[in-house]
């Protein structure tokens, strides 16, 4: 079966998929002024990277790449929980969640 | 046992130290006691120890333990208790605790007597550490100790600005002495690969010490130690400091300035005796150094006012005396005059001390006049010193500067004419000091004359001591036996010295000594007794009596000389070199500050500009890593 989706798709086309995915990302983390929205850019930088990771898994007939994935996960959701608290601690001090006000790392 | 006797008499004075330095000032009245006690309890042990070696005539040598320790160069903590240190003990630790004694009297109303007696204390511990050394190094450890401790004795009361000035031209003085020390021991450490006097003087009698590399690094050590000696014992050129060093109490006048530091280079060449018979041309060079020092301090010690100044340029002179001994080999004469010497000198130095105390703090002998009358004592004491020093049978000084002469005049007669000459100004000037401080009318004011009086019994029971001492010394070393020399041979380089034959030439110069001495006292009588000559003011002073009034104005050319170039170096690194390395320094410092102001302003402090910058970071080193 995983042979079949390689075969009928391609490698190649995961990894552009995966390229794009992550420079969605990339230009979310960038772009946005919503703390929740670079949040979810990063997670959708993550994803595209455990996404590769899947695919060389199934490529390469070792489960190891699968395996990683689901470490990673749980280390992202752990990650976003912690995220958020921070987020809402920085909204209570702050009052906003756009970080272009946050500057007091001014130097 | 002996290990542990020689480790009580060691750290016995620097216990004391301790006492005095911690809780000297709880207990102001022990002070004084304590450290006396200290110290006796040295003298005692020396006694001890002095005892057993002159039994035995084994030295007692004690290994410490290893205190440097290198591959085939070791240096312990090593102390050597033979003939010539147990008699540097007996007398250092002997008069040490005389005057000690004698300074509870002297320094009774001082406020910082437990200061002083602590630096006392610590002064006779690095004093032993010296004489007991068993190698340079420890040695030198008290060389240096002595003139730490001289430093802050001289400078002891440190509110007079002259006096400190006067400690620290003592230490700095001292300094180029103990750099040439330093110079002396590294050399024979080069040469030998030991530092030891017993392994020094063994590889002496086997090593052939014909290659003129060897010799010429022998010779080297030889005049490097002397220059060191010369600092410590006061001789030309580096004498200057020991007449300001009179601004010290007077009881380290005695101790330090007159018995027993300033024979510390005495003590040295001795040691290092079978070192300087190899090289007879540094002998000559000591002789001829020490002959000259004597004449010339005893010059200039014919027109000194200051009481103290006198005695301080007789110490020189005497000191040359002894260094004109050790050059022409002589090592037992010179040890006996150091010996003697320390006695009539510790005596003179306290009965001047006496005088001054009775005065309430005079020093100037034109001042003074008719203190007999009241201060039996010190007079009678001071008297017996005077004639000690200047050479009348049958006092100490007698027999040690005749011993003395006679070996010069075996060897050199010219050396020996001017010993001589300096022999005769001895007795001159200080039967001058001695007429003119005791004899004649009071000179002082009314009110110095009615607080005029005897010292207590603290201060004059030293006195009598070195005086009795002072009269029976030479009974050491009676010519035709001398049990001095006798003593010293198994320690001293070469052939025990024979007793001199007492034939007609011995006797001729014996007379001839004698004489000169009473023609000295007889020209002082005449002048100042006769004719009651008092010495001019100084502004009254002319030609040549004012140029020796002046000490030749040594000092003066020394400034010119050493001090002007040192201080105009000083100045120009201070004010030129200094500066332009500031300026570079300050340059640097600014350029840095004004760049990094300017790059502050790329961190604006948003966090969307930190990841952009990251991001691109991150694009061009993959670019430049994968893709270039």
């Amino acid at each position: 079966m995983a042979e079949n989706v390689l075969k009928l798709i391609g490698i190649d086309s995961y990894i552009y998929l995966t390229i794009l995915l992550f420079s969605v990302g990339i230009l979310g983390v960038l772009f946005r002024r919503s703390m929740i929205v670079l949040l979810m850019s990063i997670e959708i930088m993550l994803n595209a990277v455990n996404l590769l990771l899947v695919v060389f898994s199934v490529y390469h007939q070792d489960s190891a790449g699968q395996v990683f994935v689901f470490f990673s996960m749980a280390v992202a959701a752990a990650e976003v929980a912690v995220g958020l608290s921070i987020l809402v601690s920085i909204f209570r001090n702050a009052g906003s969640i756009d970080f272009a006000t946050l500057r007091n790392l001014k130097g | 046992m002996e290990t542990s006797l020689v480790l009580i008499l060691i750290l016995s004075p620097f216990i004391g130290f301790l006492y005095n330095l911690f809780a000297g000032k709880k207990t102001r009245e022990a002070s004084g006691v304590i450290a006396t006690l200290a110290v006796t309890v040295s003298f005692v042990i020396s006694v001890y120890l002095f005892q057993q070696v002159y039994v035995s005539k084994t030295p007692i040598v004690v290994h410490l333990f290893d205190w440097i320790s290198l591959e085939r160069f070791t240096i312990g903590l090593d102390f050597l208790l033979d003939q010539l240190s147990l008699l540097w003990l007996l007398f250092v630790t002997g008069i040490g605790a005389l005057i000690h004694l004698y300074s509870i009297g002297y320094m009774h109303d001082d406020e910082d007597k437990d200061r002083f007696f602590a630096y006392l204390n610590l002064f006779v511990g690095f004093m032993m550490m010296l004489v007991m050394g068993g190698n340079l190094l420890v040695t030198f450890i008290g060389w240096e100790g002595v003139g730490l401790c001289s430093y802050l004795l001289i400078g002891f009361w440190y509110k007079n600005q002259d006096y400190n000035d006067a400690a620290k031209k003592a230490f700095i003085m001292n300094r180029i002495g103990d750099l040439g020390f330093l110079i002396g021991m590294f050399t024979l450490a080069y040469i030998f690969g030991t530092l030891d006097y017993a392994h020094l003087k063994a590889d002496f009698s086997l090593a052939p010490l014909t290659s003129p590399t060897v010799f010429a690094g022998l010779t080297l050590a030889g005049v490097c130690l002397f220059i060191g000696a010369t600092g410590k014992s006061a001789q030309l050129p580096l004498y200057t400091w020991l007449p300001d060093a009179m601004a010290g109490p007077t009881p380290v006048s005695a101790l330090i300035h007159a018995a027993t530091m300033v024979t510390g280079g005495i003590f040295l060449v001795t040691r290092m005796g079978f070192l300087y018979n190899v090289i007879p041309d540094v002998q000559l060079l000591i002789a001829i150094v020490g002959a000259a020092t004597a004449l010339f301090a005893a010059t200039i010690g014919l027109m000194q006012t200051d009481i103290k100044k006198v005695l301080a340029y007789s110490t020189v002179s005497q000191l040359g005396l002894m260094f004109l001994a050790l050059g022409v080999g002589a090592y037992s004469a010179a040890v006996f005059h150091v010996v003697t010497h320390a006695f009539f000198k510790a005596c003179l130095f306290l009965g001047a001390g006496s005088v001054i105390h009775g005065l309430g703090g005079n020093q100037d002998i034109r001042k003074m006049g008719g203190v007999k009358s009241v201060m039996f004592v010190t007079f009678v004491t001071f008297f017996i010193a005077t004639l000690a020093i200047s050479g009348i049978f049958p006092f100490a000084g007698f027999f040690s500067k005749d011993e003395i002469l006679l070996s010069t005049f075996e060897h050199n007669k010219l050396l020996w004419a001017i010993g001589s000459l300096a022999s005769i100004m001895t007795a001159f000037y200080m039967f001058r000091a001695l007429f003119l401080t005791f004899f004649g009318k009071f000179r002082g004011t009314e009110q110095e004359k009615h607080h005029m009086h005897e010292s207590p019994k603290t201060m004059t029971i030293p006195l009598i001591v070195l005086a009795i001492l002072s009269t029976l010394g030479g009974l050491l070393g009676i010519p035709g036996y001398s049990w001095i020399s006798e003593y010293l041979a198994p320690v001293l380089p070469g052939a025990p010295a024979e007793a001199h034959h007492l034939g007609a030439l011995e006797y001729t110069l014996m007379g001839v000594a004698l004489l000169g001495a009473i023609v000295g006292i007889a020209i002082a009588y005449f002048l100042y007794i006769s004719k009651k000559n008092i010495p001019s003011a100084d502004e009254e002073k002319e030609g040549f009596g004012k140029i020796i009034y002046n000490k030749f104005y040594v000092d003066e050319l020394y400034n010119a000389l050493i001090v002007k170039p040192v201080y105009a170096l000083s100045s120009l690194f201070a004010n030129v070199f200094e500066k332009v390395i500031a300026y570079i320094v300050d340059g640097v410092g600014s350029l840095t500050g004004y760049i990094s102001t300017q790059a502050r302003l790329i961190q604006d402090g948003s966090v969307g500009t930190y990841l952009v910058a990251f991001v691109v970071g991150l694009c061009a080193i993959l670019t430049y890593l994968f893709i270039l």
